[in-house]
């Protein structure tokens, strides 16, 4: 059984057919990561409403157990989480609840947006919610802390840097490399077929088992998706800086940019 | 297969690339030599020279970063590898794309890392980047209305697709001095003919009572630091005896061209150096020795199929009175050769097109074209051939929708600007900042109304070695530093009179323009213009007639013109306006400052 839910845990990414046979066994939870009154217009049949900003506001591990418990999430609950901003607000719902030591928990591999032209079926039936008990069990080795990055990139961690291109540019943590969270993703999946991202992975002479470190602007959804990509391709050891460059810059910590060139003025928008 | 995957819905009926310029080991191989390079198993200067070849630059004080050109022969682009173009754009590069004035398609900002894989995307659709840069012959342009010009004698694309076909990846031309442009032109009014190192344009004698097809072949013209207009190689040269033509200027300039100095190495200082009448002759013996020996006969594999033109039908809403669509059609739009079909320019600010924009031009292509792609043009521009002239209005909604119709595509107000400081390393200024600044205000002041403006053009490099193609335009500027005091700021050096067609001529220096304070500078212009012209003169007649010496009372000389600008231009103190001190897209205060160029490596 041990064995099975670690393979499980494996799973980052599920598609839509087994989501489907998932939900008909009923042995799944899903989360639906919308705002409120787009979760209303439609959602994944039995699919809870759990809107970034509720965990934003407050996303102390107990606070998030307490969330987990009311969704009727115990500890065996196979959870699914989507959204429609190509998977990056689920994946940082699923990093909190991977860092409360919630094991098998996976991203839908498309957007809702793309669920609903594959014409798959939605709801807007209101799910039965039952109440479960939830353990707390922290996960520190997958969050990393401004205080942590130097010393492990001086250890020879790799800081990847998920914004877009621009913005890196613009400024970023002295020494990141940037992996904009555009290339992650595929044309139809919010993250490319793992051979792909190994590609990429392995063009930046990074090694399967280095630390990484990714972080992003603000709270960690971009970064939280270069997180789940980086996971995909089986790399163990990656930890997600979950306040990212927003709380380092508050921090006035030093930022490295690219100098000497106007290159958002190539911009067309 | 599963039933949840997409399927896209697209008309049968749509035109595919027909010739694939890709090979997917490149991308591979340059995977391999970044690591290597990253690993100092290579040096910089090998490493460049391999990566210059496979068409990625270095960008601004950083070789971390690749500008990488995608080769778009003749221009022509089709909407599945526009559509490939958007991606990529937006997984490796700004989520913008950038059209050059050689018709290529740009991405800035790659992470050397990544540019394998933007060549392995490239290769899906039959694009590549080989021989966009170095020393090369880069992309064979021709010009954006070939076949559907109203002046031309014939269509001379399949002769531009023949020699890019016969040129890439061949052996001959894979280490040149410096770096070879060819281009070829519809006719004498639209095209760059005379400032390439062979330049075209479709020409037809009657050889014993038989019609036969041959060019007009000018060479060893060129724009840069020091810029020549070519020299005509003979008064025919027939079809048969194209391709020996081009193989042997190549071979002439691969073994008599400046191999030292970096500066002087394009074909046209070879010219220069020799002689017109000297170099013209060994072209020409050189041409009848390849004749003569090649050991197999070698032609261009002209593609002589007829075009197939599809039923467009637009499925595409259009509000009853769309607004702004005479003035669109005025600045924008010209007729085909071919009655009932029209031609529709597309102007980008300074070439640059979103991710998004892109999508929608190639949705545009595939519903509006009957020809089903698009061509990229000589001025940073899209256009969009075989349109019904009644679906104008409706093209032009969807264009307005997408935020692509600006006016003033064939006018004065669709200004070139190069790269300058956004990614180039030997900029000066922001030249391609300056150049939509320069374009929103002539729209703003609907100056691309004004017929006496349309025939003449505003272009502006970043410095002197004229990418923005100053020296041909109307109006020409290139970047430097002025200072006042021990103050720097930035200026352009103004030029007049330039122009590429039949009288082509470069632009004479005029005067040194602040940056800040180009615009009121060319409005003055316009003004000094409207005071003095005659009936029916337009701005490039007028300066025409100035430099010709045949000015009016008032303005005689360009000397006087730059006497009436010279209140235009005086240095304010940085205490008077720090603005004056500082480039568009910065905070502080101008100073020069640039890398080593990659156009000479």
């Amino acid at each position: 059984m041990c064995c099975l839910s670690k393979e499980k845990t494996m799973r980052v990414t599920i598609d839509a057919d087994a989501l489907r046979s998932d939900i008909r066994d009923k042995s799944v939870k899903v989360l639906d990561i919308r705002k409120e009154e787009d979760y209303k217009q439609g959602h994944i049949p039995g699919a809870i409403n759990f809107p970034l900003s509720n965990l934003l506001a407050d996303d102390s591990p107990d606070k998030v157990v307490q969330y987990a418990q009311s969704f009727g999430i115990d500890d065996e609950t196979p959870v699914v989480v989507y959204d429609d901003t190509f998977g990056a607000l689920a994946s940082r719902v699923a990093w909190t609840l991977q860092y409360i030591g919630h094991e098998d928990i996976s991203l839908l591999d498309i957007t809702f947006g793309t669920w609903k032209k594959l014409g798959l079926e939605t709801s807007v039936e209101p799910p039965s919610l039952g109440k479960k008990t939830h353990s707390l069990k922290l996960q520190p080795e997958i969050l990393a802390t401004a205080e942590y990055l130097m010393p492990a990139k001086e250890k020879g961690a790799v800081l990847v840097d998920n914004r877009e291109r621009l913005n890196f540019l613009e400024h970023h943590i002295p020494g990141a490399i940037n992996i904009p969270y555009r290339m992650l993703a595929s044309n139809q999946n919010v993250l490319r077929p793992k051979e792909e991202l190994k590609r990429l992975i392995q063009n930046r002479n990074i090694s399967p088992g280095s630390e990484v470190i990714t972080y992003c602007g603000s709270v960690g959804t971009l970064s939280g998706l270069g997180y789940y990509a980086l996971k995909s391709i089986g790399m163990e050891n990656v930890k997600l800086y979950v306040r990212s460059f927003k709380e380092w810059n508050s921090l006035e910590k030093p930022i490295e940019k690219q100098n000497d060139a106007n290159y958002w003025d190539l911009s067309a928008e | 297969m599963s039933k949840t995957s997409l399927s896209q819905s697209k008309p049968d009926n749509l035109p595919k690339p027909k010739i694939n310029w890709a090979k997917v080991e490149e991308s591979e191989k340059f995977a391999e030599m970044v690591k290597l390079f990253r690993q100092g198993k290579i040096n910089r200067d090998d490493f460049r020279r391999f990566r210059l070849q496979h068409g990625a630059y270095g960008s601004r004080m950083t070789d971390d970063y690749s500008m990488i050109r995608i080769k778009i022969p003749a221009g022509e682009v089709y909407p599945e590898q526009i559509e490939k173009i958007a991606e990529l754009s937006e997984s490796f590069s700004i989520g913008n794309a950038h059209v050059s004035t050689r018709q290529n398609f740009q991405l800035h900002w790659v992470a050397l890392e990544d540019v394998s894989e933007v060549m392995r995307g490239l290769t899906e659709v039959g694009l590549t980047s080989r021989e966009a840069c170095g020393n090369t012959v880069r992309n064979v342009m021709c010009s954006p209305i070939a076949g559907v010009c109203p002046d031309e004698i014939f269509d001379p694309t399949p002769y531009a697709m023949a020699a890019t076909r016969f040129l890439l990846r061949n052996p001959m031309n894979q280490s040149l001095p410096r770096k070879f442009k060819i281009n070829f032109t519809c006719c004498e009014k639209h095209g760059m003919a005379r400032i390439a190192d062979i330049g075209l344009i479709p020409h037809k004698v009657e050889v014993n009572g038989k019609s036969q097809n041959g060019f007009k072949i000018f060479l060893g013209g060129g724009l840069g630091a020091q810029s020549f207009v070519g020299h005509h190689l003979e008064e025919f040269t027939s079809d048969e005896d194209l391709l020996y033509t081009i193989i042997s200027v190549i071979r002439v300039y691969d073994r008599m061209g400046n191999r030292e100095n970096m500066a002087r190495n394009r074909m046209r200082y070879l010219v220069n150096e020799l002689g017109w009448e000297k170099f013209q002759n060994i072209v020409l013996k050189e041409r009848a020795v390849v004749r003569a020996t090649q050991s197999v006969v070698i032609k261009l594999e002209l593609d002589k199929t007829s075009e197939v033109l599809r039923k467009v039908s637009i499925s595409s809403e259009m509000p009853s009175h769309p607004t702004g669509f005479p003035r669109w059609l005025k600045t924008n739009a010209v007729k085909q050769k071919q009655p009932g079909f029209s031609i529709a320019f597309l102007t980008l600010e300074s070439g640059d097109v979103t991710a998004n924009q892109l999508r929608i031009i190639a949705d545009i292509a595939r519903e509006f074209s009957a020809e089903g792609r698009i061509r990229n043009g000589f001025a940073q521009d899209i256009v969009f051939r075989w349109v019904r002239d009644e679906d104008l209005p409706k093209l032009y909604a969807r264009l307005l929708e997408a935020g692509l119709a600006n006016p003033g595509a064939l006018t004065m107000a669709s200004v070139i600007g190069c790269s300058g400081t956004t990614s180039c390393n030997l900029a000066l200024t922001n030249s391609h900042r300056l150049a939509k600044e320069v374009q929103r205000k002539f729209l703003e002041l609907k100056l691309d109304e004004d017929d006496d403006l349309r025939d003449s053009t505003i272009k502006i490099s970043g410095c002197p070695n004229s990418c923005g193609q100053h020296e041909i335009a109307t109006i020409g500027f290139y970047g430097g530093g002025g200072r006042l005091g021990k103050d720097m700021y930035p200026l352009y050096t103004m030029s007049l009179g330039g122009r590429a067609d039949e009288k082509a001529m470069l632009g004479l220096i005029c005067m040194k323009v602040p940056t800040k304070r180009v615009i009121p500078t060319i409005i003055k212009i316009v003004e000094i213009f409207k005071s003095e012209k005659r009936p029916g003169e337009t701005l490039d007649s007028w300066v025409h007639r100035i430099i010709d010496g045949n000015g009016g009372p008032n303005v005689k000389s360009l000397n006087d013109i730059k006497e009436l600008l010279k209140p235009v231009v005086v240095a304010p103190t940085i205490d008077q306006d720090k603005d004056f001190y500082v480039d568009y897209g910065n905070d502080g205060s101008y100073h020069a400052k640039t890398g080593r160029g990659e156009c000479a490596a």
